[in-house]
């Protein structure tokens, strides 16, 4: 089940913890993976890891160019077209509403929900002229439940699930789904920082008892780029414990 | 015929796999080529790309059949 072999799918923010998780995954399953992000080392090692039917396309994607050409990059470096778009990149600029510069909130917006739109656009054009594809957006829980201290980036995920589901209307009649993965917290470098006190707090609010690993993320964007899920369009799967049932 | 309607015919053709003997200036993509909505706007981008034009969301709407493409195209063309 799940067989990706002979698809080829690009991952974006794949230096990341999350982001080598799903690109390993859908490796296994027998996809070609391009990497992309912006560490062209931590990328390069990954794809070794991997071996063959690993590329590695390093883009900024805060570079609204770069974002735009990153789907013909990834078809050109594989020599074949796209089956499966993860948007997994982005970023957090956390810091309370009445703190929180321009800068922070723009940031987060353009990397977070501007870039994935760019390379939805750019994906669907060849996916709907092919009649097949996947597009995956990962978002979080805080794009459902909100946060504090995470005004932009609880509001640039909320904006994926809306982006999706407006995008999973406009390519169902030609086969392509567009769906979204919500972590809830996740062992990753970005939430080794937590103190043990918030940890213990977290991990009790969650009634699976643990944190997420970023392959139990990875899981879910497997089987929404697979074949069985054909006839899942414009959903969210949300990965979180049970810590926020929605 | 001109070079310019030629090219669409074919743009046509190509896109929305229909006989060439159906994509009379009379045609229209909808009702008589089997287009549906997103049909139409993959067939106006490939005309942007294949003419070099740019054609705004309004005049795109006014474009439903084989003959408004060509006479739009032509229009640009001429401009």
């Amino acid at each position: 089940m799940f067989s990706l072999s002979g698809k080829l799918a690009l991952v974006t923010g794949a230096s990341g913890g999350i982001g080598a998780a799903i690109a390993r995954q859908l490796h296994v399953q027998g996809a070609t993976v391009v990497l992309s992000g912006t560490r062209e080392p931590a990328l390069q090692e990954l794809a070794d890891s991997l071996g063959e039917r690993a590329l590695i396309a390093v883009a900024n994607l805060s570079d609204a160019a770069e974002a735009d050409g990153l789907v013909a990059k990834a078809e050109e470096i594989a020599g074949q077209t796209l089956d499966i778009l993860v948007n997994n990149a982005g970023l957090t600029r956390d810091t309370l509403a009445i703190r929180m510069k321009d800068a922070d909130w723009s940031q987060v917006m353009t990397v977070d929900l501007e870039s994935p739109f760019r390379l939805a656009r750019a994906a669907l054009k060849g996916m709907l002229r092919r009649r097949s594809g996947r597009i995956i957006s990962i978002a979080s829980v805080v794009g459902t439940t909100g946060n504090a201290g995470q005004a932009n980036y609880a509001a640039a995920k909320a904006g994926i699930v809306g982006m999706s589901k407006s995008l999973a209307q406009e390519a169902g009649p030609r086969g392509v789904t567009v769906n979204v993965v919500a972590p809830g917290f996740i062992e990753t470098p970005m939430t080794d920082v937590l103190s043990d006190g918030i940890r213990e707090k977290l991990v009790g609010s969650i009634p699976l008892g643990r944190m997420g690993s970023p392959n139990d993320v990875a899981s879910a964007v497997t089987y929404l780029a697979s074949e069985e899920a054909g006839w899942v369009t414009g959903t969210t799967l949300h990965v979180n414990g049970g810590m926020a049932m929605v | 015929m001109s070079d310019i309607a030629d090219k669409v015919k074919k743009i046509v053709v190509e896109h929305l796999g229909v006989e060439e003997s159906k994509v009379t200036p009379d045609a229209s993509f909808i009702d008589d080529l089997g287009a549906d909505s997103l049909d139409t706007v993959e067939l106006v981008m490939a005309f942007e790309e294949a003419f070099s034009v740019e054609i705004p969301e309004d005049a795109a709407e006014k474009i439903a059949t084989v003959k408004d493409a060509i006479d739009y195209i032509e229009k640009q063309k001429a401009a």
